[in-house]
């Protein structure tokens, strides 16, 4: 049997949604099941992969920078790769050119890319499709 | 000194897990560690924030895993025992969601929808997060 092909488009920005919460956690089991997976991360997700994220100690929670351990999407990112490459799958994620630029935010965790909307049509080599869009 | 602040929080729940809180409720606790004066009414689907007992599992991304993932029960009792921020709930806005009020965070108040403006003219400000 053929490999399954995911494809999921992301749009909110890091640390303003829960959707991303939700994206990661659908993106997790598909790694963990060595499926091939694109991501096009348009818009504010174009920030999710950007490396120059830093974790913070947290003053209103009394924790310093080791005990806050404050998540960084970059992190999840990375893991995310990771944890594909470890099950036999891969990732392809797409950074938004154009989004990135506006942001300032044109660093990227390795093993992902930047592309444009071009990219978008390997949903037709996608066995489905999820789009998670902003409201 | 300080106006007093009435903050009505309805959107919960919105980027707590990568926050690691509600970025409100750390907000009013910030400000009111520094010298801030508020009060906080949780209404609509906020109301949820106040339930005891409750709290998701961290993310967890291929060996990348969460350690420190919210609990909002936990940050509105902090708010109401070390803040000394009232903290009010719409009582209505409870009981269409079916939870009773013996299931919330000690120290809650209700409120009455009726109840509000008498609430809000207790206050110099109303900010609607």
């Amino acid at each position: 049997m053929p490999k399954k092909i995911l494809t999921f488009a992301l749009m909110d920005a890091p640390y303003e949604s829960a959707n991303l919460t939700t994206a990661f956690r659908i993106l997790d089991a598909a790694a963990r099941r060595g499926l091939d997976i694109n991501v096009f991360a348009y818009e504010g997700a174009a920030a999710l992969a950007f490396t120059r994220q830093s974790p913070h100690p947290n003053p209103v929670h009394g924790k310093n920078l080791a005990e806050e351990n404050h998540p960084t999407t970059k992190d999840q990112v990375a893991a995310l790769l990771a944890e594909a490459a470890k099950n036999g799958g891969k990732v392809d994620w797409v950074n938004c050119g154009m989004c990135v630029d506006e942001r300032g935010v044109n660093e990227f965790v390795p093993g992902t890319r930047r592309g444009s909307p071009a990219d978008f049509p390997f949903i037709d080599a996608s066995d489905n499709t999820l789009v998670i869009p902003t409201k | 000194m300080a106006k007093k602040s009435l903050n009505i929080v309805e959107s919960p729940y919105r980027a707590v897990i990568e926050e690691q809180d509600d970025t409100i409720l750390w907000l009013l606790a910030a400000m009111q560690g520094a010298g801030g004066e508020h009060t906080m009414v949780l209404r609509g689907n906020a109301v949820n924030y106040a339930i005891a007992g409750q709290g998701a599992p961290g993310l967890t991304v291929g060996e990348w895993k969460q350690t420190q993932a919210p609990r909002m029960d936990r940050d509105v009792a902090d708010l109401i025992e070390n803040r000394k921020i009232p903290v009010y709930v719409v009582e209505e806005d409870l009981a269409e969601r079916g939870i009773a009020s013996d299931e919330l965070v000690s120290g809650i108040k209700l409120v009455s929808r009726r109840g509000l403006p008498r609430l809000f003219a207790e206050y110099e400000i109303v900010s609607h997060w």
